[in-house]
C-alpha cells in the first residue's frame, strides 16, 4: 500500500523497514531489546575464546562444546542429590580439572607449534568432550535448575508506544552477570599480579618467561577462567532453551564477533557481539521477511565480512604489521 | 636396504624431476594402482566398498582440494562444504537438464562452476589473513547451505527439497542410481580421483604451486618477487573449490544417492580440515591418509569394538568413538604435528637404512 | 619404538575388523531387525525415547512370547546420529544379515535409500515420516509410511483450527502462522498449507528457523509479535521444540492455539518450560501413559529386568510410546507375513507382502494389550501404502499430555490427489524408476 509500482523493491527494501519500525515502536524496542541480549551472549562465548587466544594464541573451538559440559556437569550434579549451589561450585571445579589436564596433555607438548596445529588439537578435544560429556550424561537434553540457583524468571513489562515491552528477568540477570564478568575481568587482568603476567604472556611467551612467569600456570588460569565463563554461558542459554549438545553450535555464532572485534580484545569481544547481536535481529525482523525468513544464520557473518574489508584486524584488533 | 636409491643415476633433468624418481616409489605406486583396480574391486565386500572406500576416495579428493588451499597456500578455509554443495547441485541441475550428456562431463563440468563460486567468496582473501580469514570463509558456508534450502530450482522443485540423483549408466553398467553396483561405483570414483590427483602432483610441482608455496610462506615477499597476490590466491581458490566440486558432485551422485542441503554443512567442512591437518599441510600422499583415518575410523571403531569382544550399546560405542577419534587427532598431533605425510617419511627414511639405525 | 607401537596398532585393528568386511550368512531361524537410532548428537533428546520403545517392545515379545510365531527377534541397534554417512553404513553393515524390514528414522537417510529398497528387496517402514509421497504403492512397492503422512497431519490441524475457530467458514481472514525446521521435514507442507489458505481464504506466515539456529529462536518470535497471527503451526524436530515452545510461552502467545506435528509432542518437548507450556496442543497417534497391559508387560520383562536402556519413569512418554507403536507396526507385520506364506523365518520379500496387507483392528489391538492404543489400521493396501489413518490432539498440562479430541481423520480427498502427483513427479524425474511387478495380496 506504501509502495507504487515501478519502484516496488527498492522502496520494500528502503522505506518500509523504517515506516514499521516508526509505526510499531514497541516492536522496534523489542527487537533492540532481544537483539541487545543475543549480542550479550554471543559475547560471554566470544569472551572465552579471547581470553585463551590472548594468553596462548590458541584458537580455542573446544569453547562451544565446554559451554555444554559445564552446563552438563552442573545439571547432571544436581540431579544425583547434590544441592544448587554446591554442584555450581563442583562444577567450577570440574572445569578446573578440564583446564589443568588440557594443559598438561594437550598444550604442553605442541608448545610452539604453528597455530593451526593448536586449532586443530582444540578440535579433536571438541570430539572427545562430545563423546565423554555423552557418555557421562547422555545424550537427552537437561532442564537448567533456574529456580533452584535463585535466577528470576518471568518478565517485567511496561507500555510503550502504544504496545507493551517485555525484559525478561533472565535476560537482566544475563546482562548484569556478563557485565560484573567483564568488569572483574578488567580488574583482575589490570590490578592483580596474575593479571599482569596474563598480560605480559599476550605481549610475548619468551620476554615472559625471560622475566620468570611460568607459562604453564597462566595456561592452567586462563583456560579455567575461560571454563568458568563457559559455565556462566551455560547456566544462560540454558535457561533459555535446555541444555543439549545442539547447544554447541550457537557457540559458532560467536566466531563473526571475534573478528568483528578482533581476536585479542576483551572490549571487542563486548562491542562485537552487540553490534552482531543487534544488527542480526534488525536485519532478520526488518529485512528478512523479503528474502523469506531465517537469514540469522549467515547476516551476522555477512556484517562481520564488510566491517572486515575496511579493517583487516577487527575493530580493537592490534594493527598488523608486516615486515619482509 | 630394501628402500635404497643408489645405484639409479639421473641422466637428464627429466628423469630427475620425475613424480617418483625412485624405482622402489614406481613400483610401490603401481603395486597400489593395481590393487585397488584389479584386486579390491572383487574382494570386497558391499559394506567395504561402498561404506568406506567410495567414501573415502571422495573424502580424499575433497582434502586434496583444500589441500591445495590451506596446504599449499596458506590460506584457512571453512567453506568446503558449502564448495562441495555447489558442485553437487551443479551437477544436478546440469544432469537433469542435459540428460543426454555423460554424467562424467557433468561432473567434471560441475567442478568449474564451484570453482567459479570459489573465486567470488575468494575476493576477500587478499585484505583478510588467518584466522580471520578461516571466519570470513564460514560467511561463504552458511549463505550457500542457506541457498541450497532456499532456491527450490536448485532441486528442480522437488516436494522433498532433496536431489534425487537420476539413474545413468556408463558403457551400459549403471554408475548412479539404485542398479549401480558397488563395483562399478568404486571403479568410477577411483578412476576420477587418480586422475585428479595425478593433475593436483603435478600442478602443485610446477610453476604455479611454486607461487603457490611462495605465497603461503610469506606473501609480502612473494609480492616483492613478483608474484601477483590477486590472481595467486585466486586461481588457489579456484583449482580448490574445483576439487572440492567435483568431490561434492561424486559424493552426491556416487554415493549417497540422493542429499538434502544438510549433507553439505559446517560440519562436512570441518571434517576435511581435520583430514587435511591430519594428513600433513601440503601433502597429497597425507590427504589419503588423513581421510583414511578421519572416515574410515568412527565407521569402523564400533566393529573393531564388536570384534575384540567387547559387549556394548550402539549408542556407547558411538560415544566412545567419538572420544577416541578425538584422543587420537590430539595424540597424532603431539607425535608428529606435520601430519600423518610426515610419518610416511620418517619410516620411508628408516627403510632406506634399515637394518641399521642411521 | 612408537613407529613399531603404531604398526602394531594397526595390524590389531585391521584384524579386528575383518571379519567385518567379509559378508557372512546368518542363521535362518531368527528373524534380524535392526533398528536404526540416535542416541547422540542434536537430535538426542528426540531420538533416545523413540529408540528405547522400539528396542523394548520388541524384546518384551522376545522374553514374554519367545519371538513372534515361535521365531526369535534378533534386535540390533545401529547408532546413525541422524547422520547421513552412519546411515549409509549401518545399511550396508546390517544388509549383509538378510534385515526384514529398514527404519531409518531421519528424513535425510530414508531419501537415500528409497531407490535402493527394491533393488536389495528390504522394504523400508518409514512411519509418519520421510517421503510423503512414498505412500503411492504403485510407484513405490518396497516403502511404507502410515499412519498417516505429515500432509495427512496438516490436513488434520488445519480440520481442528476451523472446529476451534466454528468451521471452515470461519477461517477467512485469520493468519495462521507456520513455524518449522528449515529442511525438507519442514518444508514438505508448504504447498499443502498454501492450497488451504487459496481455499479457506486465511493468510499464511512462514517462520522458517535454520538448522544451525534451533536454539536462539527469539528472531522468528519477534516476527510472530510483530504479525500476531490468530493461530501457530509447528513442523520441528529435537532441540528446536522445546526451544520454540518456551519462546511462545516468552511472547505469550496463547499456548492453546499453537498446535504442533507429531514429531513436536515430545515429554521433553514441553516439560522445559513446565506451567508456561500449559495448552500446548501437538497432534498425536499413539497412546501415551503406562495404563496398558502390553507396557506392563514390558516393565514386568524388560524393564524390571534391566534388560533396556530405558529409565524407568520414562517408559510411557509419548515419544517413548511412539517407539512402542512403530514396533507393533514391525511385529504385525511379521506376524501377518508368516500368516501369509506360512514360513517361520521370513525374508524381506515376505516382509513387503505382510506389511502391503497389514490390518491392526479395533479387537486385535485390544488383544495385543493395547486397547485404545492406536486408530485402527485399517486402510494399508497395495494402492495405498500410507492409509492416511486417524490421529487425534493432545494438550500439555503441565506435567503430562492429555487427549483432548476424539480421533480426527485426516482430508483425504485433498491429500490424495497430491500424493499421486507428487509420486507422478517423482517417477518421471528418476527416469528408468521400476515399474512396479510385484504381486498383490488380498487384505487379511
Amino acid at each position: 500500500m506504501l509502495c507504487v509500482k515501478p519502484y516496488g523493491m527498492l522502496c520494500k527494501i528502503f522505506v518500509v523497514p523504517f515506516y514499521e519500525m516508526w509505526d510499531l515502536p514497541d516492536i522496534f524496542v523489542q527487537t533492540l531489546w532481544e537483539g541487545l541480549v543475543g549480542g550479550t551472549l554471543y559475547s560471554l562465548i566470544a569472551l572465552g575464546f579471547v581470553l585463551v587466544f590472548k594468553a596462548s594464541g590458541v584458537f580455542n573451538f573446544a569453547q562451544g562444546i565446554m559451554v555444554v559440559f559445564a552446563a552438563l556437569s552442573l545439571v547432571g550434579l544436581h540431579s544425583i542429590g547434590v544441592p544448587a549451589f554446591l554442584a555450581l561450585i563442583l562444577a567450577a571445579g570440574i572445569m578446573f580439572v578440564l583446564a589443568y589436564s588440557v594443559e598438561r596433555v594437550v598444550l604442553r607438548p605442541l608448545v610452539n607449534q604453528p597455530d593451526i596445529i593448536l586449532f586443530m588439537a582444540t578440535f579433536g578435544l571438541t570430539y572427545f568432550l562430545i563423546g565423554l560429556g555423552e557418555l557421562i550424561f547422555g545424550g537427552d537434553p537437561k532442564v537448567m535448575i533456574t529456580k533452584q540457583l535463585y535466577i528470576p524468571t518471568g518478565a517485567l513489562s511496561f507500555d510503550f508506544g502504544g504496545g507493551r515491552v517485555e525484559l525478561q528477568k533472565l535476560d537482566i540477570t544475563a546482562m548484569v552477570v556478563a557485565s560484573v564478568m567483564v568488569a572483574g575481568l578488567a580488574v583482575f587482568f589490570s590490578k592483580t599480579r596474575i593479571g599482569r603476567a596474563l598480560r605480559a604472556v599476550a605481549d610475548s611467551h619468551k620476554a615472559a618467561l625471560s622475566v620468570g612467569i611460568s607459562l604453564n600456570q597462566i595456561w592452567v588460569i586462563v583456560w579455567f577462567a575461560a571454563g568458568l565463563v563457559a559455565l556462566v554461558t551455560g547456566i544462560m542459554w540454558g535457561a533459555r532453551s535446555e541444555v543439549s549438545f545442539a547447544l554447541e553450535i550457537i557457540a559458532l555464532k560467536a566466531l563473526p564477533v571475534l573478528i568483528l572485534g578482533g581476536f585479542t580484545s576483551i572490549p571487542g569481544a563486548i562491542v562485537g557481539g552487540l553490534i552482531i547481536g543487534i544488527g542480526e535481529k534488525v536485519g532478520e525482523i526488518y529485512w528478512g521477511p523479503l528474502l523469506g525468513g531465517g537469514i540469522e544464520s549467515w547476516l551476522a557473518y555477512m556484517i562481520a565480512l564488510a566491517f572486515l574489508l575496511f579493517r583487516p584486524q577487527g575493530l580493537f584488533g592490534e594493527k598488523i604489521i608486516e615486515r619482509i | 636396504m630394501l628402500y635404497r636409491e643408489a645405484g639409479q643415476f639421473k641422466t637428464n633433468y627429466r628423469a630427475d624431476m620425475a613424480v617418483f624418481p625412485i624405482l622402489q616409489d614406481r613400483i610401490g605406486v603401481f603395486l597400489i594402482l593395481l590393487v585397488a583396480f584389479a584386486v579390491i574391486p572383487f574382494v570386497g565386500s558391499n559394506f567395504f566398498l561402498h561404506a568406506i572406500m567410495i567414501p573415502f576416495l571422495i573424502f580424499a579428493l575433497a582434502t586434496i582440494g583444500l589441500n591445495i588451499l590451506t596446504g599449499y597456500t596458506g590460506l584457512l578455509s571453512l567453506g568446503t562444504g558449502g564448495f562441495m554443495g555447489v558442485g553437487a547441485y551443479a551437477c544436478y541441475k546440469l544432469a537433469t537438464v542435459f540428460p543426454e550428456v555423460h554424467i562424467l562431463v557433468w561432473v567434471v563440468a560441475s567442478g568449474f562452476v564451484s570453482a567459479a563460486v570459489g573465486v567470488v567468496f575468494g575476493l576477500p582473501s587478499l585484505r583478510i589473513k588467518g584466522f580471520y580469514l578461516a571466519v570470513a570463509t564460514l560467511a561463504s558456508q552458511f549463505f550457500l547451505s542457506w541457498c541450497f534450502i532456499r532456491i527450490p530450482w536448485l532441486v528442480n522443485y522437488n516436494v522433498s527439497n532433496a536431489i534425487e540423483v537420476p539413474r545413468r549408466s556408463l558403457f551400459g553398467i549403471a554408475v548412479t542410481g539404485p542398479d549401480a553396483t558397488p563395483q562399478a561405483r568404486y571403479l568410477v570414483v577411483l578412476t576420477v580421483v587418480v586422475a585428479m590427483t595425478w593433475i593436483a602432483s603435478n600442478l602443485v610441482r610446477g610453476r604455479i604451486g611454486r607461487m603457490w608455496m611462495a605465497v603461503r610462506d610469506m606473501d609480502i615477499a612473494a609480492e616483492l618477487m613478483g608474484i601477483r597476490l590477486l590472481n595467486t590466491k585466486l586461481l588457489a581458490f579456484a583449482v580448490s573449490s574445483f576439487y572440492c566440486g567435483v568431490a561434492g558432485a561424486l559424493l552426491v551422485f556416487l554415493y549417497y544417492g540422493s542429499a538434502e542441503a544438510t549433507a553439505f554443512s559446517i560440519n562436512q567442512s570441518f571434517a576435511v580440515l581435520s583430514m587435511v591437518i591430519i594428513g600433513g599441510l601440503g601433502s597429497l600422499v597425507g590427504s589419503f591418509m588423513g581421510a583414511a583415518l578421519i572416515f574410515t575410523l568412527p565407521i569402523l571403531l564400533p566393529h573393531i569394538m564388536a570384534a575384540l569382544g567387547i559387549p556394548i550399546q550402539s549408542a556407547t560405542a558411538e560415544q566412545i568413538s567419538f572420544m577416541v577419534v578425538g584422543a587420537l587427532i590430539i595424540f597424532f598431533l603431539i607425535v608428529e604435528p606435520h601430519g600423518l605425510a610426515r610419518l610416511w617419511q620418517i619410516a620411508k627414511q628408516k627403510l632406506r637404512v634399515w637394518p641399521y639405525p642411521y | 619404538m612408537r613407529m613399531k607401537g603404531l604398526l602394531v596398532g594397526a595390524v590389531l585393528a585391521a584384524t579386528a575388523v575383518t571379519p567385518a568386511l567379509v559378508s557372512s550368512a546368518s542363521a535362518q531361524d531368527t528373524i534380524y531387525v535392526p533398528l536404526f537410532s540416535y542416541r547422540t548428537g542434536p537430535f538426542a533428546n528426540s531420538g533416545i525415547p523413540i529408540a528405547n520403545g522400539m528396542a523394548d517392545y520388541l524384546n518384551m515379545l522376545n522374553e514374554r512370547d519367545g519371538g513372534i510365531g515361535g521365531v526369535k527377534l534378533v534386535v540390533e541397534e545401529c547408532e546413525t546420529g541422524y547422520n547421513t554417512e552412519k546411515g549409509v553404513a549401518c545399511y550396508e553393515s546390517t544388509k549383509s544379515k538378510n534385515p526384514v524390514v529398514t527404519n531409518p528414522y531421519s528424513t535425510g537417510i530414508t531419501l537415500q535409500l528409497i531407490p535402493r529398497a527394491s533393488v536389495d528387496k528390504i522394504p523400508m517402514l518409514s512411519m509418519a515420516y520421510g517421503l510423503s509421497a512414498s505412500a503411492v504403492g504403485e510407484s513405490f512397492p518396497w516403502i511404507f509410511n502410515p499412519p498417516a503422512t505429515y500432509w495427512d497431519g496438516l490436513s488434520m490441524i488445519i480440520k481442528y483450527i476451523a472446529d476451534k475457530e466454528g468451521g471452515f467458514d470461519k477461517l477467512k481472514g485469520k493468519t495462521i502462522g507456520y513455524i518449522f525446521f528449515d529442511g525438507g521435514y519442514g518444508r514438505e507442507p508448504l504447498p499443502l498449507l498454501d492450497i488451504f489458505a487459496k481455499k479457506y481464504g486465511f493468510e499464511t506466515k512462514l517462520y522458517p528457523v535454520p538448522p544451525a539456529e534451533m536454539q536462539n529462536q527469539s528472531g522468528q518470535w519477534l516476527n510472530v509479535r510483530k504479525d500476531k497471527p490468530d493461530w501457530m503451526i509447528m513442523w520441528g524436530w529435537g532441540a528446536m521444540n522445546p526451544t520454540a515452545v518456551k519462546e511462545a510461552a516468552r511472547i505469550k502467545f496463547p499456548m492453546n492455539k499453537f498446535v504442533g506435528i507429531w514429531w513436536s509432542g515430545g515429554d521433553d518437548d514441553a516439560r522445559p518450560a513446565g506451567d508456561d507450556a500449559k495448552g500446548y496442543t501437538t497432534l498425536n497417534f499413539n497412546g501415551v501413559g503406562t495404563n496398558y497391559p502390553a507396557i506392563q508387560d514390558i516393565i514386568k520383562h524388560v524393564v524390571s529386568k534391566g534388560k533396556t536402556q530405558t529409565q524407568p519413569d520414562k517408559v510411557g512418554e509419548n515419544l517413548y510410546n511412539r517407539g512402542v507403536y512403530n514396533s507393533v507396526l514391525i511385529a504385525e507385520a511379521i506376524r501377518n507375513a508368516q500368516k501369509i506364506t506360512g514360513k517361520k523365518a521370513i525374508t524381506g520379500e515376505d516382509m513387503r507382502r505382510g506389511l502391503e496387507s497389514l490390518t491392526i483392528t479395533q479387537a486385535r489391538w485390544k488383544e495385543l494389550g493395547l486397547e485404545g492404543f492406536g486408530a485402527p489400521i485399517t486402510a494399508v493396501s497395495c494402492k495405498d501404502h500410507n492409509g492416511h489413518h486417524a490421529a487425534y490432539m493432545q494438550q500439555w498440562d503441565g506435567k503430562k499430555w492429555v487427549k483432548i479430541s476424539d480421533w480426527i481423520s485426516p482430508l483425504k480427498d485433498e491429500v490424495r490427489p497430491l500424493l499421486e502427483a507428487a509420486a507422478k513427479d517423482y517417477v518421471t524425474k528418476n527416469a528408468g524408476w521400476p515399474k512396479r511387478t510385484e504381486s498383490c495380496d488380498k487384505p487379511s
